[in-house]
This record gives structure tokens, sequence and C-alpha cells, in this order.
């Protein structure tokens, strides 16, 4: 390269450096004026403070570390569900807004214009707030499924108390696999003497029946802690027992579902109405079912347009959970750039690691959906 | 090869230009905020989100409170009027950086002193303007008089960034109850959960509970505890690095209170440049050159007490007069049998 095109590159490389440089010895000198010292010993320190909802254990003698630890599987956990939810949801209206029924089209439409068009903070908090008030309290609460509860302080529901987790495990992992391998004959029975088996019945059959018959012969045990009704004063009660599920999780859940949905579901949309309508009646003039127009032709072909947009509502579902601190979840933000943030008063290191944790929690899903766009792209030979 | 060598020295004068914006920072002068105050015209102010009594806005966008009057009492004596002030309402947990980062010069908002807070984040506490301590709120129906009645699986709401938190914890693990702690970040979430029943019991400081209880729909159905779990010294904070503007904001509260000591009100202030007491004459600036350490005039103390009025005045106007928490408990001098004691105004 000449150097009169190598000299503007290396000064623009200079300016960005100077520019760094200038803002973090700004901000050493600034601390160093006020007295605060940088560093990430503080993450080994007694948290001191305690969370409401955890799926690992901790309590306020664990440390920053453990802390941060559990807002960031709070944080994937909502994420996690409200993806699949949002998923399954969208694919549903964005089917329905192309079906030739009149009101279902009309009712899929009418809900995607509402939803994505009302900011994810007002609908977080009517959830939470509108909703929660609609729920009985504890003591009023109706049976729900034979022995849930549906309250203002929360869901109730009878956990599940294993015996033998592992052999229980085991025997799902072999059931997997076994059907992995049914499928497999399946297919080349397909394609050698064109028979279709059962396959889906079939796999059912196995994947209840496995665990079942071990459990019948004794190799686990699975019982149920139900909730009970517990007094704290004269008018104020809760459950104890059983598994509890915090409301800010479930208002949470449903915001992000019902938001990101609609913007799935113009996806799916977008991609069915990308493909000829040539390949449909195609596929339906050799006979197959609707149904199978839409599993074996259509869908194939419209993912290839669904995936790229849907990785891009995935990764906002994703960093919207963060909106939680507004209704008391404790996530992330509420847990680590909240509370252990104001008790130790490291906002820069805090905030750095928050967001190097979005940024990879995003490039994950992101490398991820690639990774399946990829294995769904068109193989040119 | 001319035009390279030119945009090289562009480029060296760049640098010069950052390096010597940097160095300013470095050599912060001693007064700098003082300074920064007076030309701007204004004092900025750290306020909370609203709790009536202690910073709150009304439907106008008027500030009041014992909180805000500190501010208030900082212009009187820097720019010569008690109004000249921007409030900007700050959450508890943006609190600390907001004034770190210098958007705001006091934070005056129900701030509670610790060492941690003092020693290790680059604050200054500049003195205690209320002595709180954290309670709890329950509704009456549920029959709970005292805070030995909680039991297992009790739910607390309350905000988070504040010492509330820490001190729960140690509350309910030293009585071996297991609680559910709901924490929100803004005060008015948690009225509003603790309102439709999410929690059976809300903590934070009691001049809070005592402030959001007006906000509740019915606020005579709940009840603050007698018990008290904590010490919540609250008080203005200020930026580390800047002792004059330190000094002037912590005496700027301590003449408040200590006029209230030898009665000067806003209504005699004037009256009493003509006084026999010596003490008294400083405060009013008919004797002595007290101004001038912060580089003021001498009447800096007068327009305080003339304009905002004395710790008494204030007290009254913000939260006895209006009901939130009448009885001033430690709040009183101490030749009243408060813990009120100031260091002497001379």
């Amino acid at each position: 390269m000449k150097p009169s095109k190598i000299l503007p590159q290396a000064l623009t490389l200079l300016f960005i450096v100077l520019i760094f440089g200038f803002f973090t010895m700004n901000a050493q000198v600034n601390m160093e004026n006020r007295g605060i010292e940088f560093g990430f010993g503080f993450l080994k320190q007694e948290a001191s403070f305690d969370i409401q909802f955890s799926l690992i254990e901790y309590d306020g003698s664990h440390s920053y570390a453990r802390a941060y630890l559990v807002g960031l599987l709070n944080t994937l956990l909502v994420a996690f569900i409200g993806i699949i939810l949002s998923t399954l949801l969208g694919i549903v209206v964005g089917i329905a807004r192309l079906s030739p029924n009149y009101l279902i089209k009309k009712a899929a439409g009418f809900y995607v214009e509402l939803f994505r068009n009302i900011p994810l903070l007002l609908q977080i908090f009517f959830w939470y707030f509108a909703a929660l008030r609609a729920l009985p309290m504890p003591e009023d609460a109706n049976l729900l499924l034979g022995s849930s509860f549906m309250t203002i302080k929360g869901f109730y529901t009878p956990a599940p108390v294993w015996q033998n987790f592992d052999i229980f495990f085991t025997t799902l992992i072999l059931a997997l696999i076994l059907i992995f391998f049914v499928n497999r004959y399946a297919k080349k029975k397909q394609e050698e003497e064109g028979k279709q088996l059962p396959k889906f019945l079939i796999s059912v059959c196995i994947f209840v029946g496995l665990p079942l018959i071990t459990f019948l012969s004794g190799g686990f045990d699975l019982s149920f802690s139900f909730p009970e009704l517990k007094q704290l004063a004269k008018t104020s009660y809760t459950y104890e027992g059983g598994m509890g599920i915090p409301p800010e999780l479930i208002a949470l859940t449903i915001a992000l579902t019902l938001y990101t949905a609609t913007f799935i579901a113009e996806n799916v949309r977008a991609g069915i109405q990308g493909i000829g309508k040539g390949q449909k009646e195609a596929a339906a003039s050799v006979g197959l079912t609707p149904a199978q127009v839409l599993k074996l032709v259509i869908m194939p072909q419209a993912l290839r347009i669904i995936i790229p947009p849907t990785t891009n509502q995935y990764l906002n579902l994703t960093k919207n959970s963060s909106l939680a601190a507004a209704i008391a979840y404790p996530d992330l933000v509420l847990v680590f750039a909240g509370t252990a943030m104001m008790q130790t008063g490291r906002a820069i290191e805090i905030v750095a690691i928050t967001m190097a944790t979005y940024l990879s929690i995003s490039l994950t899903i992101s490398i991820f959906m690639n990774w399946y766009n990829k294995s769904i792209a068109i193989k040119e030979k | 090869m001319t035009k390279t060598i030119k945009n090289m020295f562009s480029f060296l004068a760049v640098f010069a230009m950052l390096f010597a914006l940097s160095t300013e920072v470095m050599a912060a002068k001693k007064s700098k905020t003082l300074k920064n105050t007076q030309k701007k015209g204004f004092v900025r102010c750290g306020v909370s989100e609203g709790v009536p009594g202690f910073s709150n806005a009304d439907a106008s966008g008027n500030w009041t409170g014992i909180d805000v009057d500190v501010c208030r009492a900082v212009a009187a004596a820097v720019l010569g009027d008690a109004g000249k002030v921007k409030f900007t309402p700050l959450s508890a947990k943006v609190r600390f950086t907001t004034l770190n980062s210098g958007e705001i010069d006091i934070l005056s908002r129900n701030t509670t002193w610790t060492l941690s807070r003092d020693a290790d984040i680059g604050l200054t506490f500049v003195g205690v303007n209320f002595y709180d301590g954290q309670g709890f709120m329950v509704r009456k129906d549920s029959g709970i008089t005292s805070t030995s009645q909680f039991k297992s699986g009790i739910s607390a709401c309350t905000n988070i960034g504040t010492t509330t938190e820490l001190n729960m914890r140690d509350f309910f693990n030293s009585k071996g109850i297991s609680y559910e702690p709901v924490a929100f970040e803004k005060a008015d979430e948690v009225v509003a959960a603790y309102d439709a029943g999410r929690c059976d019991t809300y903590t934070t400081d009691k001049s809070g509970l005592a402030a959001q209880r007006t906000k509740l729909k019915d606020p005579d159905a709940h009840l603050v505890l007698p018990e008290t779990i904590s010490k919540e010294p609250l008080g203005p904070v200020v930026r580390q690095g800047d002792s004059v503007w330190e000094d002037l904001v912590r005496w700027s509260l301590i003449v408040m209170i200590e006029a209230e000591e030898y009665g000067i009100t806003s209504k005699n202030a004037d009256s009493m440049k003509t006084s026999d007491n010596p003490q008294i004459k400083r405060l009013v600036g008919s004797e002595g050159d007290l101004g001038a350490a912060f580089g003021l005039d001498n009447e800096w103390s007068l327009r305080i007490i003339k304009q905002v009025g004395n710790y008494g005045e204030s007290y009254k106007r913000n939260l006895g007069d209006t009901g939130i928490l009448p009885d001033r408990g430690p709040n009183e001098l101490w030749t009243k049998g408060g813990i009120l004691y100031v260091a002497p105004v001379r």
C-alpha cells in the first residue's frame, strides 16, 4: 500500500486511541481527586443483602460475585422462557394473520397492532399493577388445576420431590436416544419403500412409556409437596411448601412475550408471503394436505426469511428484560447494577461488567441463530 | 509531503488541547464549586422524587421540605436569593453517581450517613438535618402491633439502593425469621405494591413511612410499628475535594439550627441586629467577619434566617403543620430534650 493511503488511516486510529485515552485519563484523574479506587476486589466481599428469587442457593452472607450470578441467571431465565413462548405465539399469530377465516385473520391483526404499538414499560406496569390488583389475597384464592393457587403474592403450585432423580434423568436421555434412532429408521423406510410410519405417535409413546415403566418398577419415586395456607397475622396469609413463582416474574414474562410475539408474528407472515404462490399450488396438486403443504413446502423455505429478523427480536427481548427493575423482579440490572452498585459505590466497574454481560449474552444468541440459519440455508450443489 | 507535516501538526495541536483540558481537571481550584455557582446564578441541588415533608414538588413545580430548605439556605447565603435553586429529582440508585459526576453540587435527599458512603465513594457528609431510624408499616386490620409478632414467610416491600435492604436482613436474621424481600427501584411503586396487598409490611426510614403513608389509598388503615431497627442520621452530601464548598453547606445548616437555639426567626432577624448578645449579633452579621472565610459578605447568615427561617420554622412548616411528623422526637434542640447540638457559629 502507498504511504499516502496508510497515513490517514494511521492518524484516524491514533485519534480514536487518543480519545479513549483521554476519557480513561479523565475518569482516573477525577476518581483520584475524590479518593475513589478502581478495582474488582469488591466482588469477593460479602453482599449482605437478600434477593427475593434465586435459582441457586443464595443469601446475604454470599459474595457480590454470587449476587451477580443470581441476577444473571434470573435474566437468562426470563429471556429463555420469553423467547420460547413468544416464538410459539408468534408463529401461531403469524399464520393466523394469513388465515382464510375472516374472524381469525382480523383478531390476529388486532392483537399485533395493539401490542406492538404500546411502549413495553407501560405494558409491564399494566400486567404487574393492573393484573396484580385483580388477583385474590392468599386466603381467598381458589384452587386451580386441583392443587395450585394464583394469588396477589404469586403462583403457588406443588413442588416435585424426587427420589433417585438421576435414574429418572438417565431414562429420559435413553428415551431421547431411542426416539432419534426410530426417526432415522422411519425416514429410511419412507425413502426406500415409501411407507410412512406414525413417527410422532411412536416417539410420544417412548418418551412417556420408558420413564413410566421405570417408575412402576420402582426405579425412582416422585411425590409432591403441596402449598399450604399459613396465617401470618389476623388478616395476613401466605403459602408454605410447594413452589412459589413470584408475580413479578409472571408479569414480566407475559409482557415480554406478548410484546415480542407481535414482531415475530410479522416476521412469520412476511416469510410465508415471501414464498411464491406457485409453490403452494404445486404442493397441493401432488396431493399434500394443507398442513403438509405448510410443514413440508412453505415453512422450510419461509424459515430462511424469518430467522434473521427474528434473531433481532430475541436480542431485543433479552435486552428489554432489564426493564424488570421497575417491578422488582431481581434481574441483573436490579440486583447488580442496582443494589450492588449502590452498596459498593463502584459505578464504573459494575456498569462495565453489566454491559459486557449483556453483550456476551447477545453475541451468544447471535452466533447460535447464525449457525441455525446457515444449517437451514439452501445447500448449493 | 508538506501536507503530511501539516496534518501531523494539526494532530499535535489536538493532542495538546486534550492534555491541557485534563490538566485543568487535575488542578482543582480551591473553591471551584462556589465560583461556578456564582457564575451560573443558581445552586444545583439533588432531591428525592417526592417524599412529602422532606422534598416534594407541588402541582406547579414548587419544591418544599426540610431537605429542600438546606439547598435554599445555601442559595440565600451564596446568591442572596433562596429561590435561586435548580432541583433535580433523583432515584436512590443514581443519587451518588449524579453528585460525583458533577451534575449537582449538593445532594439533599434523606440520605443516611454511613462510613462506607463517606469514606469509600468520594463523598463527604456535611452534617445531619434529620435523625431517623428504620421502621415497619403494617395494615391495622392485621392485628400486628409490634415487630415481635412477625412470622416466617412475611413479605416486605422496600426500595433498592438504600441502607434499608441491609438493615432488614440484619433484623430478620437476628430474629431467625425467613422473609421475602420485594425491592423496587422507585418509592411510588413500593407504595402501589404495598397498597395492593403484595406485601405484608413496608419498611424504610420512619420519616419515609410517615411521608409515604399520606400517599396510600386509606392512610388511617395503616400503622407504623413503634420499634426502630437502625440509626439513620440523614443529611446533605457534597463531593469530596472542595473543602470550602463543604464548609459552606455545613455551616448553612448549622446557622439554621443555631438560630433556633437563640430564638432568631425569619420575622425578628432584622431587629436582632441590635441585640446585646454577641452570639446573636454574629449570627445576624452585625458583629465579626465570619462570611469572609467563604469569600462571602457578612450578611450571609442573616439572609438564610430571613429567607428560609430557622430549623424550627422549617420543621414546623414542612413536617409539623402538614401533620406528617408533628412530634419532633430526637430532632428537638438539645436544650429541649432532643439531640440537635451543633458547633458554635463564631
